[in-house]
């Protein structure tokens, strides 16, 4: 393996990654280190995770964060009615007769009542290659649980005081988005490898779209990737990302347009930008002058 | 020791003198990925130590310098963090309590509490800013490390132990106590959702005009720092310099002399259309400035387009719960915001409040946990 290697991989699921990322995402793999991934939204964080998991053959495991997820939703839980259900069982068939509180409670705590959940599934995983454990905005979740994150990455391993230790084999590959709504604990950070993501540049970028909407002309692809190019210096509010460009060339490629127009692209407009603000601001900047220059930048 | 591992430790302590914090720990996650990328090319050399010793995008600039510095230009200066001079008065009364920090879960039980205790406070408590002696700053800067900021509540996602107006059953504890009952659910135990602070976010306006009171608000700004988790500092100058890291640390004039440092346009002009939209764009629209109480400690006077400040200020208020705009103009008699600044955003605001003495800042803290 090597980040050439990696950047071929990754290509072949669609996804065009620079030196600089394929070289992290190598290291990630090679040192057995999380991905920790800052950038833009729409730079495709999260599309990586994916794009490794399909070049590996790994499953891909999500984790979504969000404020108040503790280790009942990330790692494992238990499941509470079959676990009564059981109680009642033993109960009504006189099973609890003559036993003691802690032999029945052995019982309820048994793998068979054990839910698993995102983090210990990537890591109690023994069959094909290595999960990907995608931990998706992991700034939206409290301190207590980064505390928690920074325990599992630290050794791959999770304890369950009923049962014991569960150990990874081989390690997931992690990859953590954080859209830097607050900072991250460095400790956390110190646990992994960093990557700060840029917006592709235009080359990268048609590229990209022209694998991931092949049934449009190239003539599009290469014109509408110009536009959100001059779209993204424009001190919108919500500049284009990547994720944009597709969206908004594959509306183009499904209307039949051929070539980047006034019209076609004034009624598509809502593919590419998100804001009343941002519109009127093209608008009035004037969606002749976008298409001239797009398709003159295209032209080179 | 070998050669890379020298090569890798001389390559780390350049870049440690331009400022970037890379513990030891990242040190040898370096040697490891330079051996796993080995040295033959600039690109494997480069990204190895891109991708192991910087965690920060504020950092990247600094690896750059120290990378081209060391790896090929030996004659290019070496990186100097820029630097601005700022006297900080000394302060030894440290409060007993400072270390309760808030960190214990329990975010609910932290009343906003202020204090002040020694009667000498009275007589600085009304006093302008302005016209304190240097003396007098260091003792309204020791009293307002006294001062407890803590944001209005709000409703938490997270479950607390306890049966509030809506609780949900919390099955753990209830199969638990079943155990002890024959597998019946005699006894059974609830969560609801608690209460949590909202974040705080602080600009604080750094221009020449400010000048009396911004370093007396800075010292605020550490408190709320101090006292709290979810607080945000920001400087509002010629541009916009995020303060919340180097106001973390605990001892207050280290704090404050290290936020002095890292905001190289002090006392300048303002521009402060531009800085609530650089704001805007690359903080407080992904997520920070929203549900958040946004604080805007300015005098208002502003060289900028009142246009472009208009339009952020409106879209500020969509994004945060409240906007409030502390102003220490504001008690001077004969006040009115004419400041072309101050008139353009006071339509947009949801409070309006001085800023100019101790017992103002008090005030202050009280609107802010409201």
């Amino acid at each position: 393996m090597s980040p050439e290697s990696v950047r071929d991989d990754l290509a072949a699921q669609g996804y065009i990654a620079d030196v600089g990322l394929a070289t992290a995402v190598f290291l990630a793999r090679e040192l057995g280190r999380p991905l920790m991934l800052e950038g833009d939204a729409g730079v495709g964080k999260t599309e990586l995770a994916k794009a490794i998991a399909a070049s590996t053959g790994g499953e891909l495991i999500r984790l979504q964060c969000y404020e108040g997820i503790d280790a009942s939703q990330a790692v494992y839980d238990w499941d509470y009615t079959r676990q009564l259900l059981h109680l009642r069982a033993a109960e009504a068939t006189g099973a609890m007769e003559g036993r003691t509180t802690e032999s029945v409670e052995a019982e309820l705590y048994d793998e068979r009542f054990l839910v698993r959940r995102a983090v210990l599934r990537a890591i109690d995983h023994h069959e094909g290659p290595p999960p990907v454990l995608l931990i998706d905005e992991v700034d939206r979740a409290d301190d207590e649980f980064e505390a928690y994150l920074l325990e599992v990455l630290s050794d791959f391993q999770v304890t369950v005081p009923e049962i014991g230790v569960f150990r990874a084999q081989r390690p997931p590959v992690v990859v953590l988005t954080s859209n830097r709504t607050r900072d991250v604990h460095d400790a956390l950070k110190r646990r992994c490898l960093y990557h700060w993501v840029e917006h592709p540049d235009l080359e990268r970028e048609i590229e990209i779209v022209r694998r991931r909407v092949p049934e449009a002309d190239i003539a599009l692809s290469t014109e509408v990737a110009a536009a959100v190019a001059h779209l993204r210096a424009m001190e919108l509010y919500k500049p284009p990302g990547v994720a944009e460009t597709i969206d908004w060339t594959a509306a183009l490629a499904r209307l039949g347009v051929r070539h980047l127009d006034a019209a076609s692209a004034e009624a598509t407009l809502g593919t590419v930008l998100k804001y009343r603000e941002d519109t009127e601001r093209v608008v009035s900047h004037g969606i002749d002058d976008l298409v001239a220059a797009a398709r003159s930048d295209a032209g080179r | 020791m070998s050669n890379a591992t020298a090569i890798a430790v001389a390559f780390v302590d350049r870049l440690r003198s331009t400022g970037v914090d890379a513990p030891l720990s990242a040190t040898i996650e370096y040697q490891r990925a330079l051996g796993a990328l080995g040295m033959g090319s600039r690109d494997a050399v480069y990204w190895a130590g891109r991708t192991t010793l910087v965690r920060r995008r504020e950092d990247i600039a600094a690896y750059d310098t120290a990378f081209n510095t060391f790896w090929d230009d030996h004659s290019v200066a070496p990186y100097e963090p820029p630097s601005v001079a700022m006297s900080i008065a000394v302060d030894d009364g440290e409060s007993p309590d400072d270390d309760d920090g808030g960190l214990d879960g329990h975010e609910t039980d932290e009343a906003p509490s202020i204090e002040l205790r020694f009667s000498a406070a009275e007589v600085l408590r009304h006093r302008d800013f302005a016209s304190y002696s240097n003396d007098e700053l260091a003792e309204a800067r020791r009293l307002m490390g006294r001062l407890r900021v803590t944001g209005s509540p709000r409703r938490s996602l997270r479950l607390v132990n306890g049966h509030g107006s809506r609780p949900r059953m919390d099955l753990r504890r209830t199969v638990r106590a079943a155990l002890s009952t024959g597998g019946e659910p005699l006894q059974r135990h609830w969560r609801h959702r608690g209460m949590r602070p909202r974040r705080l976010v602080l600009l604080l306006d750094v221009s020449g005009s400010m000048e009396p009171y911004a370093r007396a608000l800075v010292r605020f700004a550490h408190a709320a720092v101090i006292g709290r988790q979810r607080v945000e500092v920001f400087a509002l100058g010629t541009r916009l310099t995020r303060m919340t890291r180097e106001l973390s640390e605990r001892d207050p004039d280290a704090a404050v002399a290290r936020a002095a440092r890292a905001v190289v346009d002090w006392s300048g002009g303002t521009r402060l259309g531009d800085g609530l939209r650089e704001f805007n764009q690359r903080w407080g629209q992904r997520g920070m400035a929203r549900g958040a109480t946004v604080v805007i400690l300015s005098d208002g006077w502003d060289r900028g387009d009142p246009t472009v400040l208009e339009e952020q200020m409106l879209r500020l208020r969509r994004l945060a719960h409240r906007v409030i705009w502390v102003n220490p103009l504001k008690v001077t008699p004969g006040y009115a915001p004419l400041a072309r600044g101050m008139a353009t955003a006071l339509p947009h605001l949801d409070a309006f409040v001085e800023g100019h003495s101790i017992d103002a800042m008090e005030r202050l803290a009280a609107e802010i946990s409201r």
